[in-house]
């Protein structure tokens, strides 16, 4: 029940300023104006199937928009109450490491969904239109969902790691980044290794769902992710025991 | 009520206390004294439950603040050395978050906000946003939240740093106030603090502890003599003679005088006697029979600065002389 009081203070804490508007904005903007790009190209050029033709395009962007923009939000996390000093008084408190680290991730957690949620007109206008079939539109966004929750899980752990925001919020982009291009030496590099990499690409594992298709290794990864850096962040939490406290 | 049992914390390489012990019973007010670095916060820390002890144990209320931290936790208040709020928030906001991250039930929370606000001295500044607070009144929010959920144990890490001179009186009236059945641990490096709030004294540095006692007690157990200070008006060889024969006294110096430095006839003087004698009947008997003007006569101690002084000097080598530059 902790994690929830953290939650909330992380919610107002975000709300209380106006980086959250800015954010939300941006993030709506961009991602309004590939919808439309998008689905002039599918109109122009895209022929008949909706899933390859338009929703994959849609969402390879919208993911672009999400890489930009949660690290922003992930990175005051815990790199804001290592400046200010106030994560010292949350360790004296009845509260466990785990449930400040969930507090943490939940809050940021909800504010992706309230970014994404508007999306949802786009599709919602275009229906009207034209009725096509909602599934795998339903496995796309399922697929941007876990994307942003890995990109969250991410943000917290390097949040944690330095008191400096833009040191946290660079440093995940750098993480992000290499987990997306790190297939990119296909051509050189042996054979096994290329099999190996791509199993670690967070990117192509996003491209089944953006195309309508839920694997359950895709999912498998994501949840492997988000879980391995939980887990570093509880670690690196821990490590005040030997580093002290500033 | 607390209790420390050889606390030792390292960083590394880095040695921050090694085997501190120490016992604080129910009620009282301890001060913490030592220099800067010299393990105090590092010490509260682990009594907070900030952070584990390398070894040694130390408990709070019966809990172990390792084995049943969270337990532990709920009875400790702490005030940190860098007192950091959250800034975007209402004093009154803030406050109900810590009472809920402390577990305190709402209702209980909103029958205990208002009165611990006005004994603070927040009340009027509840809808203020903490960011926009000055020092003093940062340093009041953040004794409040050391209150909130009444914790037995009050852990106040140099609770008057920063302040000015009567917002200090005002947080010394305020820790003094909190007494009664809560004990309370408070850290600082200014020795009259510790005189004027402490029923006893730690004094650590360099990571030990060096002595554990009443300022009172501190104070006789440093003294290898007592001493007299004596103002007669009198021609000096003969009163020094006088008073010289009186038994007990060892040695009689010249002493300082503040209130008149001008030569008025007045002889104002030092009597070293021997330790726990008091002579001062004594002299003045010997005084009054030579028909000399006794104008003034007090014992005098030492203050809790000197003791201080004395033993941090004596737990540590002299510094070597430092190289002179080239002429």
């Amino acid at each position: 029940m902790k994690a929830l009081v953290i939650c909330r203070r992380e919610l107002r804490s975000y709300f209380g300023s106006f980086i959250a508007y800015v954010l939300l904005a941006v993030f709506l903007l961009l991602s309004g104006y590939f919808f439309y790009s998008d689905l002039v190209f599918f109109v122009l050029f895209g022929g008949y199937i909706l899933p390859t033709g338009l929703w994959q395009y849609v969402f390879l962007d919208m993911r672009l928009c999400a890489l930009l923009v949660l690290p922003l939000v992930t990175m005051r996390l815990f790199a804001e109450e290592k400046k200010l000093g106030t994560i010292e008084l949350l360790w004296t408190y009845p509260v466990s490491d785990a449930a400040i680290v969930m507090g943490k991730f939940l809050a940021a957690w909800i504010f992706f969904l309230i970014m994404l949620l508007p999306t949802v007109i786009n599709p919602v206008i275009f229906y009207q239109f034209y009725h096509f079939d909602i599934g795998p539109l339903l496995a796309a966004y399922a697929g941007m969902f876990m994307l942003g929750t890995a990109f969250i899980a991410c943000g917290l752990f390097v949040s944690s790691l330095t008191e400096n925001q833009v040191v946290s919020a660079m440093v995940t982009y750098g993480i992000l980044v290499f987990f997306w291009f790190v297939t990119w030496n296909e051509e050189v590099a042996d054979q096994q290794i290329v099999r190996a990499l791509l199993r670690l690409s967070l990117f192509d594992h996003f491209f089944n769902f953006s195309r309508g298709v839920i694997d359950t290794r895709d999912l498998i990864f994501f949840a492997l992710f988000v879980g391995l850096f939980l887990f570093l962040t509880l670690q690196s939490l821990g490590s005040r025991a030997w580093r002290g406290v500033r | 009520m607390i209790l420390a049992e050889g606390l030792t914390k390292q960083f590394g390489a880095f040695t921050a206390i090694t085997d501190v012990s120490f016992q604080v019973g129910r009620g009282e007010i301890v001060g913490f004294l030592g220099p800067n670095g010299a393990g105090k916060s590092t010490t509260m820390r682990i009594l907070a439950g900030v952070f584990p002890p390398s070894s040694g144990r130390a408990v709070v209320a019966g809990y172990d603040v390792v084995s049943e931290a969270p337990r532990a936790r709920s009875v400790v208040g702490y005030f940190p050395e860098r007192v950091a709020l959250y800034v975007d928030m209402t004093v009154r906001d803030y406050l109900a978050y810590v009472a809920d991250m402390k577990g305190v039930p709402r209702t209980e929370a909103g029958r205990q906000l208002p009165d611990l606000m006005s004994s603070c001295g927040v009340a009027h500044m509840q809808h203020r946003i903490i960011g926009t607070l000055s020092k003093g009144y940062r340093q009041r929010v953040g004794i409040a939240q050391a209150l909130v959920g009444s914790p037995r144990v009050l852990i106040l890490d140099e609770p008057t740093s920063g302040l000015d001179p009567e917002q200090v009186a005002e947080m010394r009236a305020l820790i003094r106030g909190l007494h009664g059945d809560r004990t309370v641990i408070l850290s600082t490096h200014i020795l009259s603090e510790v005189e004027a709030t402490c029923d006893r004294v730690i004094i650590i540095n360099k990571g030990r502890v060096l002595a554990v006692d009443t300022p009172g007690n501190l104070n006789q157990r440093l003294r290898q003599t007592s001493q007299i200070y004596v103002e007669v008006i009198g021609l000096e060889p003969d009163v020094r003679a006088c008073l010289q024969a009186i038994p007990g006294v060892l040695r009689i110096e010249p002493a300082l005088r503040h209130a008149h430095p001008a030569h008025d006839g007045v002889l104002a003087l030092n009597i070293s006697t021997e330790k726990e004698r008091d002579l001062r009947t004594s002299i003045a008997a010997a005084v009054a029979a030579a028909g000399w003007g006794l104008r003034e006569m007090r014992p005098l101690t030492l203050s809790l600065e000197d003791i201080f002084l004395t033993m941090v000097s004596d737990s540590e080598p002299a510094p070597a002389a430092l190289p002179r530059p080239p002429a």
